[in-house]
């Protein structure tokens, strides 16, 4: 017998792999909010089906992340941040990404439906569509408004987890879509405004390299004045009340002061102190998102202890 | 033959065919729970099977 060389084949992750295809930090924004949806929705969900709908919904989230891995493998190559993702590290072949993508986002959409209702899992097959048709296939490599249309893929989550509840959308639910979708650009020009050359090697049209530093600082604050009267509108909608507008009022102050001094910056001091201010508010947007579904959530449950309301 | 010689391959197809046994086991565990609550709670579990089922038919005046 000889010792034939298919042993050294390269393409066979782990099971660690295969799980760093579903984009796990990803996901845990996706269960966050797609749970606080389900939660302030005025219908009561069984805990365990409530529980499964989150379980396929963050399924579908890593569906979306996998095959989005799948099709991005060649821009994933060429930039640092993603190199060592399976795909590019050729621990996993591009075939067996875009099998494990499209075999869960069938299960995953099919699960929901059947646990909860059809709405919600039709809604989370559209979601999916969005992210790898739209948004990777066809938007991201062709227009610096990329972020802008990814923003509402990542923003749909809430939407499905209302709509696992209550079968539909409403006001609330197109609220806290709102939310997500108009934070998302800031938050992203703001990575991109310290990670600097990565976009740029790729040839990825982030806003940074189409239109410059000086006119993504004043998107960000664009988009954040823009963001603030509809996160602390939500608050006079029927899952709002009095602790979730403090708490949006003041997350907003905090979000609008920090993107006013990027705006004000200049890009030598910004380089000089190696964007210390940039990356302070890519880390308090992470918070500042946490906070309002948070407040929500606490919200709903001082409400169901019979005060806090309007 | 047995295998006499382990290569790292082995330690991640090992490592992928368990993950798979958990993501199985815990599937059916799933689907159980699922009937069990369903059931508990009364919800739709009839559909069509072949001839027409009277509870399933729509009322008619009079009957």
């Amino acid at each position: 017998m000889s010792d034939i060389s298919y042993h050294d084949r390269q393409a066979e992750g782990d099971a660690r792999d295969f799980l760093a295809l579903l984009k796990p930090r990803v996901m845990s924004l996706v269960v966050f909010t797609a749970l606080t949806g389900l939660l302030v929705a005025p219908v009561p969900v069984h805990p365990f089906v409530a529980f499964t709908a989150i379980l396929f919904i963050a399924l579908g989230g890593g569906a979306s992340g996998a095959l989005n891995m799948w099709y991005d493998a060649d821009i994933d190559r060429v930039m640092r941040r993603t190199a060592n993702r399976p795909i590019p590290a050729g621990r996993i072949s591009g075939g067996e990404a875009l099998g494990f993508g499209l075999g869960l986002a069938g299960i995953s959409c099919v699960m929901l439906a059947l646990a909860a209702n059809v709405f919600a899992g039709l809604f989370l097959a559209f979601t999916i569509f969005f992210y790898v048709v739209v948004y990777t296939m066809w938007l991201k490599r062709a227009t610096p408004q990329n972020i802008v249309i990814g923003g509402a893929a990542g923003a749909f989550p809430p939407m499905i987890g209302w709509a696992v509840a209550t079968g539909g959308v409403s006001l609330e639910s197109l609220a806290m879509f709102a939310v997500i979708f108009l934070w998302t650009p800031p938050h992203f020009w703001a990575l991109a405004l310290f990670m600097r050359d990565d976009y740029s090697n790729a040839g990825v049209p982030m806003l940074t390299v189409t239109h410059g530093r000086r006119a993504t600082r004043r998107h960000i604050l664009a988009y954040t004045l823009i963001l603030a009267p509809v996160a602390v509108g939500t608050a006079f909608t029927s899952i709002g009340g009095p602790l979730y507008l403090a708490v949006a009022l003041g997350l907003n102050a905090l979000f609008i002061r920090g993107a006013w001094r990027l705006w004000r910056r200049d890009e030598a001091v910004a380089e000089a102190e190696k964007y210390a201010a940039e990356k302070r508010f890519f880390y308090f947007s992470l918070l500042y998102l946490f906070g309002h579904f948070a407040a929500l959530i606490a919200q709903k449950a001082v409400l169901n202890l019979g005060f806090g309301g309007w | 033959m047995a295998i006499t010689q382990l290569h790292d391959i082995h330690r991640r197809r090992a490592s992928r065919n368990l993950g798979l046994l958990a993501v199985l086991l815990g599937f059916v565990v799933l689907v159980f729970g699922l009937t069990v609550v369903k059931v508990e709670h009364g919800a739709s579990m009839q559909a069509f099977d072949h001839q027409p089922r009277v509870s399933l038919l729509p009322k008619v005046e009079g009957q």
